[in-house]
């Protein structure tokens, strides 16, 4: 009984250690943010580039089928209440306010989080890091706060590529397959959705770059230089961050509602 | 060389293309864009009661949106609601006896104002006040109306 506390309490411990060490590390990482932000705009498109843009394909195609299904949901629903012109309404919002921040930053941990910390736990590893710091060249300033800094810009703009896309998918079934009125299914979400909603979704995809973004860096930066740490670090990075996403997105929403 | 057009030219793309989303939903999906443009006049209604009624609220004549509901407050003095609403310049030539009434749109719908034009010869103008007015049915009310009706029968 007494072993079981005290293994307890070195679990806690070693959880509070790590939270706080991140939260450490966030902190110096956004304290150089804005210096690097414009002397190494360059790092930062390359980086963008990598985590952003080719992300775009994964985005594209599970939004579509995304939205393609909660058109088929939404309708079949709503047709029980005879209020298929809802479709719509019903679609925009949730993407908007809830699945589109979510799922884009639950694809984007598993196509770039992982990505994130694979490569810098293998720089990490192979002793790319140290041979910088033996440079005078900080490692922090010319690795981490580009790659971080790239999942923040790059995550808000995959959102809105995911929700514009997963509207289209929704609007493909909808009105094409079953038969909703094209005009009934954008007009009937003016009135309901205000700018604010958009912007709910805009202020979580923000707040879910730099949880994600800042979990794959510290992760692939506090790596163990093995093979093994490396992966450890990436399925790390997949794991934490969807249970931080998913508490945080909690949170906002309960904030803002 | 070629390898960095590709990267910029990409990372361009892509920003663009993230921003471009981003307007098309605010766009598309919220009304910001029916907003009132060009010249407007303002009007006043006191209500009763205004119900449900929200601001940005569409005020339409003959079923045609003319207008936007702008502000409501309660007047502590006269213990009513005041309404004032923008009404689109290229209308002017609303009779200023036309009444003003609370209307729910369908069953479920939000609520609105709709005009009904009177006869005079003199046209609402800006800041004047529309005299004439209906509030807005509250279920509640008419319940205890019906009541009381069916009681005393």
């Amino acid at each position: 009984m007494n072993r079981l506390i005290q293994d307890l309490w070195y679990a806690f411990r070693n959880f509070l250690e790590t939270f706080g060490a991140m939260q450490l590390f966030l902190l110096r990482i956004l304290a150089y943010s804005p210096k690097t932000l414009l002397t190494r705009f360059r790092l930062i498109a390359h980086e963008i580039y990598a985590i952003g843009a080719m992300s775009l394909v994964i985005i594209l195609i599970c939004g579509l089928f995304v939205g393609m299904v909660l058109g088929l949901q939404g309708y079949d629903t709503l047709a029980q209440f005879g209020a298929e012109e809802g479709l719509g309404t019903a679609v925009a919002l949730s993407l908007l306010k809830e699945l589109g921040p979510v799922l884009t930053a639950l694809l984007f941990a598993g196509r770039a989080g992982t990505a994130l910390a694979a490569e810098i736990g293998l720089m990490r590893a192979t002793d790319q890091l140290s041979a910088m710091e033996l440079m005078a060249v900080d490692p922090i300033r010319r690795v981490v706060v580009p790659h971080f800094l790239g999942g923040v810009i790059s995550l808000p703009l995959l959102t809105a590529i995911f929700n514009m896309v997963a509207l289209f998918g929704a609007y493909i079934i909808g009105v094409s397959l079953m038969g909703v009125d094209s005009g009934a299914f954008w007009s009937q979400m003016r009135p309901y959705v205000e700018v604010a909603d958009v912007m709910e979704g805009v202020v979580k995809s923000i707040v879910f770059g730099v949880a994600v973004s800042v979990l794959a860096v510290f992760e692939g930066y506090n790596a163990y230089p093995t093979a093994e740490g490396v992966s450890r670090a990436t399925t790390r990075t997949v794991v934490i961050s969807a249970i931080v996403v998913l508490i945080l997105d909690f949170m906002i929403t309960a904030i803002l509602i | 060389m070629k390898q960095t057009r590709v990267v910029e030219f990409g990372t361009g793309m892509f920003v663009l293309l993230g921003f471009a989303s981003l307007f098309f939903l605010i766009l598309k999906t919220t009304d910001v864009q029916s907003d009132l443009r060009g010249e407007t006049y303002q009007v006043l209604a006191r209500f009763e009661n205004v119900g449900d009624l929200k601001l940005r609220a569409p005020v339409t004549m003959a079923g045609v949106t003319i207008g936007r509901v702008t502000g409501i407050t309660f007047d502590s003095e006269r213990l009513d609601a005041q309404v004032t609403m923008r009404i689109s310049a290229n209308f002017d030539r609303i009779p200023d006896d036309t009444d003003a009434s609370i209307l729910t749109a369908g069953l479920i719908g939000g609520q609105y104002i709709g005009l009904t034009p009177g006869f005079s010869e003199t046209y609402l103008a800006d800041n004047s006040e529309i005299q004439i007015t209906q509030s807005a049915l509250v279920l509640e009310n008419l319940i205890g109306k019906f009541l009381v009706k069916l009681g005393g029968e």
